[in-house]
């Protein structure tokens, strides 16, 4: 066991939110001794419980591998110990978490992904981020219907039994908010990545497509303009959605990464609106209206419109622009020496498919191109990498993405020129992060 | 309507021959198009309940103002203030609109270099007198949607317009003059549709190229976030991985004064996530009777904090059934102006173990 592990056996300090009581921690405490007895009750656990060990090795080499710990000398867990597998427990750091002061009731709020610590495209489904309107439920998928009604030759009822039977598909793709990133339209307001942009996630979907239910019900294609997408929930809300786009690429999904859609994200029946922000992507759907007007329902009448300098506020803004940040380094990290880092991040445009991200370690003045990493899909999100060696000098990250289209994402100070400050949502300008010569990461604004 | 109108139109398609030959190569190629069954009238009135910007789906009905306030302060008020003014819970409703802007139909206080109002509030922003019904219908109150009868969603309706001052205070709103006071909406010629942000298809409005060398830029730092916010969201080192490239910074610390290396790396630790404690889950049940809503365990949010309800009570023999009369009845002088309405919704059990919680100093 490496020093660092060694240092954070038994160590169980209060969470950020204070959320662990003294009796937890006591708790905490006695299930550590639980678990210390029995391993050395087995005959193992020393070499484990002797963790602090020096970083320094010794001039025979390094305890972590001159003394064999418990996992190698000892019996392990057994199959099924946990039938639905949980996380490292040296991985809870890296949790959904509130960005203080954001909201002030639980039920309407949101948590952020913690995307400083994850890998490759697919967000873990208990990592994707919320945002609820008016609380979530675990509803039962028996009773649950979706209707289809309005400009259809035949309304349509549909259980969870007659989706699920249906021809589906399976496709990667992200979600953002349009408010991600909403903190910074006038200035630096949040430490890190997971409060900057953690309100984005990319999941496999699976589901029937939207077109299919509708062909199904016998769309009236030449009165058909918009359809409504409506909740079950509490607010039941409400979104609009152009026909071209419901039919084209549209899910009714129940699927995420391989298994059910999770409580917080919709279970069991969820709409997926390619490229389009989140709050478009109606959770534990019920209806489907076809209609030939726009519904200016709440979010899209009162809030997710954007505020422009002479007054108006656009409406039905949907497309997530393309847009891109680095994930590592990135605010609130801290480099621990000189030398070689792999500076990645991720990058995705709601219009199709990134065609190039450019990283630049000096503010902007020179640019490199990152390497992409597969798959790239269009309306997903896509990883890049690209070599830095840091000299140990500050130094602004930024990286800039390119999407099939040819648009380039901007500069922030080039947004605000067209949209002012006050827009609140699709900010998806260039992120700079600050590393700073004591090797910490800050969140800065640089053009 | 549209659903019957169509199958009439089938039959008489259906009879020519011609027509059977499409359908049939139809059904071939969609073998699954049986699946599913015909919504019943009944049904489709159910859950077809939006209200469109031209009244499309608006029930008939009719409220008055007065009435309006009488629902308002027994079902909203908590939550948005007697007049739709609070910021405390949600934002607000009512504020930051003039008469001018009634005539105009532009909010003045939106446009940039205008004296502006302290906080955007709904009435500022809504050009759609269809919203407003719509969403007071369908998700108010916030812990009990769609219990407001068509009558009471006009009256309520009625009374914020009046608070606006778009309608007096003798006013009846109905089905019938609704179309008319949409003529009045303070904001409703402050909403553009913007199309290359809503087709796939548009183009961005704003540009960037991608200049590879020698760029210009300003290098200065803009923006940073200032030293006192430095942990402002709680220790970033706890919000990091404890192994890879990096760590979090210590945020509970001050930054590290010498370069990179000449300071031991900051300690990882891995904090244990919250679990439920044993027996019943207080917290869990505040949260699924949305209590925490209005009630924080330490501080108050509209209602006073769990720990102040202890605090101020300790003691009192009858505690836990004078705790479970509060939340099933309601109350209001205790703590202030502001009531909370009879939580109904929360069931015997339920209310009787929150009330023992709380009894528990809400520990």
């Amino acid at each position: 066991m490496s020093d660092q592990l060694g240092d954070v056996i038994g160590r169980v300090l209060p969470a950020p939110e204070n959320c662990l009581s003294t009796e937890k921690l006591e708790d905490a405490r006695k299930a550590r001794r639980r678990f210390m007895g029995k391993a050395l009750a087995m005959g193992a656990g020393v070499a484990a419980s002797a963790g602090a060990a020096t970083r320094a090795l010794a001039a025979e080499g390094e305890d972590a591998i001159l003394k064999l710990p418990a996992h190698t000398t000892g019996l392990g867990q057994a199959v099924a110990t946990d039938g639905y597998g949980k996380p490292s427990q040296w991985e809870a750091n890296l949790q959904r978490r509130q960005s203080p002061g954001l909201t002030r009731v639980n039920q309407a709020s949101v948590s952020f992904t913690p995307l400083q610590g994850l890998f490759g495209i697919i967000t873990p489904s208990g990592l994707h981020f919320e945002r609820h309107h008016q609380g979530w439920w675990d509803i039962d998928p028996s009773q649950h219907r979706l209707m289809v009604n309005g400009l259809v030759k035949r309304e349509r009822v549909f259980t969870m039994d007659d989706l699920m039977r249906l021809p589906s598909v399976s496709r990667i793709h992200f979600i953002e908010c349009g408010a991600n990133s909403a903190t910074e339209w006038g200035n630096v307001a949040v430490p890190t990545v997971q409060y900057t942009h953690g309100m984005i996630s990319c999941s496999e979907f699976t589901g029937v497509l939207l077109s299919t239910l509708l062909e199904m019900c016998g769309i009236d294609k030449k009165k058909a303009r918009y359809v409504l997408a409506e909740g079950a929930d509490g607010s039941s809300m409400t979104r609009t959605i152009d026909i071209e786009r419901a039919m084209d690429d549209c899910i009714v999904a129940w699927g995420m990464n391989g298994e059910m859609l999770r409580p917080e994200n919709g279970y069991p029946l969820r709409l997926v609106v390619p490229g389009i922000q989140g709050v478009s992507w109606v959770k534990y759907l019920r209806r489907i209206e076809v209609g030939d007007e726009k519904y200016a329902t709440k979010d899209e009448a009162v809030h997710y419109i954007d505020h422009m300098p002479d007054g108006t506020h656009r409406q039905y803004t949907g497309i997530q622009e393309c847009k891109s940040v680095i994930t590592t380094p990135s605010g609130g990290q801290m480099l621990l020496d000189k030398g070689y880092y792999n500076v990645t991040g991720l990058a995705w445009s709601g219009r199709g498919a990134i065609k190039r991200v450019d990283v630049s370690v000096d503010g902007g003045r020179n640019w490199r191109t990152a390497r992409l990493e597969g798959p790239i899909l269009p309306k997903a999100l896509t990883r890049f990498n690209i070599d830095w060696v840091w000299d140990g000098k500050p130094a602004v990250l930024q990286s800039r993405a390119i999407d099939s289209t040819g648009y380039v994402q901007p500069k922030i100070n080039q947004l605000r020129a067209v949209r002012g400050t006050r827009s609140v949502y699709h900010q998806n300008a260039i992120q700079s992060w600050l590393v700073s010569e004591n090797g910490e990461v800050s969140n800065v604004q640089v053009y | 309507m549209n659903a019957m109108l169509f199958s009439s139109f089938r039959v008489l398609v259906a009879a020519s021959a011609l027509a059977l030959g499409v359908q049939a190569a139809q059904a071939q190629s969609r073998p699954w198009d049986t699946i599913g069954r015909d919504a019943t009238r009944a049904e489709v009135k159910a859950w077809d309940i939006d209200v469109r910007p031209d009244f499309k789906g608006l029930p008939a009905g009719s409220g008055t103002v007065s009435r309006g306030e009488t629902v308002w302060e027994g079902k909203c008020a908590s939550c948005h203030g007697a007049f739709g003014e609070s910021n405390e819970v949600f934002t607000p409703i009512i504020g930051g609109t003039t008469r001018k802007d009634i005539e105009t139909g532009r909010v003045a206080a939106l446009v940039a270099g205008n004296p502006s109002a302290p906080q955007k509030t709904t009435m500022m922003k809504v050009a759609t007198l269809s919203t407003l019904w719509d969403y007071i219908n369908r998700a108010m109150p916030w812990n009990a949607p769609k219990s407001l009868s068509a009558d009471e969603v006009y009256a309520v309706t009625a009374y914020l317009l009046n608070l606006a001052e778009v309608v007096p205070a003798d006013f009846t709103l109905s089905d019938k003059n609704i179309a008319e006071v949409q003529k009045r909406m303070p904001n409703r010629n402050g909403m553009v549709f913007y199309e290359p942000l809503w087709k796939a298809s548009g183009k961005g409005d704003v540009k960037n190229v991608a200049c590879m060398k020698n760029c210009e830029v300003d290098p200065k730092v803009h923006s940073s976030l200032p030293g006192f916010a430095r942990d402002a969201h709680g220790n970033i080192l706890e919000q990091n991985r404890v192994i890879g490239p990096v760590r979090g910074a210590d945020t509970s610390q001050p930054p590290p004064k010498g370069p990179v290396g000449s300071a031991p790396p900051p300690k990882a630790v891995v904090v244990a996530a919250a679990a439920p404690a044993g027996g019943v889950d207080a917290k869990a049940l505040l949260n699924s009777n949305s209590c925490t809503a209005c009630h924080g365990v330490k501080s108050k949010i509209v209602g006073p904090g769990f720990n102040e309800i202890a605090a101020k009570h300790k003691g009192r023999a009858d505690l836990e059934a004078y705790l479970m009369g509060k939340i099933r009845n309601g109350g209001e002088g205790v703590w202030g102006a502001v009531p909370m309405p009879p939580q109904a919704q929360v069931g015997e059990a339920d209310a009787k173990a929150i009330a023992q919680w709380i009894a528990a100093g809400a520990p």
